[in-house]
């Protein structure tokens, strides 16, 4: 055997990637349930194209008049009939004729229902022989990167990229402790340093596999824009993976059973999943939060990937990301070794 | 056992010298003041209750625990300043190891193969276990015997010179200790140094060239097993219990020729007797004289147990 496969780095590295992918529920939570997740969101909040809005009308004349326009469903309707389709949401909108002309009724907080009144107000006013006074051509327009999908992507792969590396060292050096290992493998004469070293190296190569599947994804199946440059975009990805991991180290260094482990972790991820702008704008939080929202590391690889894949900002341009990221990684490995148990 | 593991040693001196070791964990005292010597070639057994203080003195031996007071020096070198050379020459079993269970037993062994400068191949590794058939097992599935002769193979694929074994029969079948024991025979053929920690005395009989009694962190009895044996004064042990209320004189017993000491733990009498066969017809004699009704009656010669007992009055597995 070559004296690489012989080195007890490369030993402990194939250990950890071979007990990563004998873990079949490990491969699926970092490989295809972020695929899974992205989606389904891409399902739920695909952008329609309008639809046809449902009214009623009390009067055969007047859902004539409605049916008209191409954008509205008309029914005829009795009076009570009518107003109970109104409350279940069945119709959007109920015309009836009323003193000298017509009444609508319909909500006007519900943005589809305020579209339904501009139609049929179009509509009846058409029917009463009012014509266009001036013509107007539409051109339809759907711009890749300013959809929900491509936001929700870097979003998603920020998360991603946090999970693997906190679940991933947390749990492996965790049970390693609980179970004696690391007592017996500092009793042996393994360089210490190199323990720590093949997670990192096997977070490294792993990274490369869930990065390139989820992004290849993003980009085949929702044409997903990259605007900016792939390496820095690399780049970026190894440095969130390593604060990550860094913070990982830094949870696991001490906790001596899975629970305590399991609840620290759920402990530094929860309020990164609320608040770090994962599935919506980290802005639209209060003013006073801002500040602290922003030193998150999650927010931080977001903001960092978002700026990248959709604006195409280059390293430079996202410093502060990359500063408040360089920062978790260093203050976490050095409190983690610092603080680190063997036993 | 392999050619390779066959090992002599140039340099003199003791394979484990430790002088006045003590270590407390908050207010309980693990070690209280330790002194011992271990030869080279010579297969070693700590002895003593769960509690004793065994496991700490072992831990601080492997230079996994720092002691509070006293040196310690094995093959000669300190912890302190030969760590790393110390480590590739010793091998180590510790207690309630969990190797990754979905690594297969040769997978493991080539990792820790791979810490050791120079060590056995891992073809060796697996034969000396008697893995062979499980080579390609994850360890996951593996038997208890067959993990601990793993954690066995573990502590010895670096091919070292003195060997710790902490309880490594403990929770083992009768089969799968015999073939533990078995593999220890093989290393002491093979001139290797051991140093292993247990509560069973037969073990601890069958095994070892020497034996230290712990009892609270303290050494009570050192020796081989027959003198230790011999030293509580007499060879055999008859054991009886009578009928609730009938009254035994002690006096009348210890009067018999051949009757060294009495005792009595948890209701039964105990009596160390040199010559069993002129001693027994009068201690029937005896007892039936006093007007006792026997209910028990047994006869067995002297263990390390009995050494026990009648060092702390207690039995090992009291606690």
């Amino acid at each position: 055997m070559s004296r690489l496969a012989e080195s007890s780095l490369y030993q402990l590295t194939s250990a950890r990637f071979r007990l990563f992918f004998r873990e079949p529920e490990a491969v699926f939570w970092i490989f295809v349930f972020p695929i899974l997740l992205a989606v389904g969101l891409s399902i739920a909040f695909r952008n329609q194209p309008a639809a046809v809005l449902k009214v009623g009308a009390t009067t055969a004349e007047l859902a004539r008049a409605l049916n008209a326009d191409k954008g509205l469903s008309a029914a005829t309707l009795g009076e009570s009939e009518g107003r109970k389709a109104l409350a279940t949401g069945n119709i959007l909108l109920l015309a009836e004729p009323g003193s000298g002309g017509v009444v609508f009724d319909y909500d006007d907080t519900n943005p589809d229902a305020r579209s339904a009144k501009l139609l049929a107000d179009r509509a009846v006013e058409k029917a009463a022989g009012q014509r266009d006074t001036v013509a107007i051509a539409t051109r339809q327009v759907h711009e890749a990167g300013a959809r929900y999908i491509d936001f929700v992507i870097p979003g998603l792969l920020g998360m991603n990229l946090m999970s693997s590396a906190i679940w991933g060292l947390g749990f492996a050096i965790v049970e390693a402790r609980q179970k004696k290992l690391l007592k017996r493998l500092v009793a042996s004469p393994m360089p210490r340093w190199q323990y720590l070293a093949s997670f990192l190296l096997s977070r490294l190569l792993l990274l490369a596999i869930e990065v390139g599947v989820f992004l290849g994804f993003a980009r085949l199946v929702f044409g997903v824009p990259f605007r900016g440059s792939i390496w820095q975009l690399g780049l970026m990805c190894v440095l969130v993976s390593l604060s990550f991991s860094a913070l990982g180290l830094l949870i696991a260094s001490r906790a001596k059973t899975m629970e305590a482990a399991s609840g620290l972790m759920n402990l530094a991820m929860l309020p990164m999943w609320i608040l770090s702008g994962v599935f919506f704008s980290a802005s639209r939080f209060p003013n006073a939060l801002q500040p602290l929202i922003r030193a998150l590391p999650l927010t931080a690889a977001i903001d960092a990937l978002r700026g990248n894949m959709l604006q195409g900002f280059s390293l430079q341009q996202l410093w502060a990301p990359v500063a408040v990221l360089l920062s978790w990684l260093l203050v976490s490995f050095a409190l983690a070794l610092r603080i680190f148990r063997w036993r | 056992m392999s050619a390779s593991l066959a090992k002599s040693d140039g340099s003199g001196g003791p394979a484990l010298g430790i002088a006045g070791l003590r270590k407390s964990f908050g207010d309980t005292t693990a070690v209280d003041g330790l002194d011992l010597e271990v030869f080279r070639g010579e297969c070693f057994g700590l002895l003593g209750p769960n509690g004793a203080g065994k496991t700490t003195t072992i831990e601080i031996c492997e230079g996994l625990t720092a002691p509070d007071e006293g040196s310690v020096k094995l093959l000669g070198m300190d912890w302190g300043k030969d760590g790393n050379r110390l480590r590739q020459r010793i091998g180590i079993q510790l207690q309630e190891t969990q190797f990754p269970e979905k690594l297969t037993v040769e997978e493991t062994l080539r990792m820790f193969r791979s810490f050791f400068d120079q060590g056995l191949t891992v073809e060796q590794s697996v034969a000396t276990a008697q893995l062979e058939e499980k080579r390609k097992s994850r360890v996951g599935g593996l038997s208890g015997g067959q993990k601990q002769r793993l954690a066995m193979a573990c502590a010895l694929v670096g091919d070292p010179e003195l060997v710790f074994l902490d309880e490594p029969t403990t929770g083992l079948d009768p089969q799968a200790r015999r073939n533990l024991w078995d593999l220890v025979d093989k290393l002491k053929g093979a001139g290797r140094t051991i140093i292993l920690t247990t509560h069973y005395m037969d073990e601890a009989e069958r095994l070892c060239d020497r034996v230290a009694v712990m009892d609270h962190g303290k050494i009570i009895a050192l020796g081989t097993p027959k003198e230790l044996i011999a030293s509580i004064g007499g060879e055999q042990i008859v054991e009886f219990a009578t009928g609730e209320g009938d009254a035994v004189d002690e006096a009348a017993l210890l009067r018999i020729p051949g009757v060294e000491s009495h005792s009595i733990h948890a209701g039964v009498h105990q009596l160390f007797v040199s010559e069993l066969h002129t001693a027994v017809p009068p201690i029937f004699a005896a007892l039936q004289a006093q007007g006792a009704h026997l209910t028990q009656f047994r006869t067995h010669s002297a263990t390390l147990e009995d050494v026990f007992v009648s060092l702390t009055g207690r039995n090992l597995r009291d606690e």
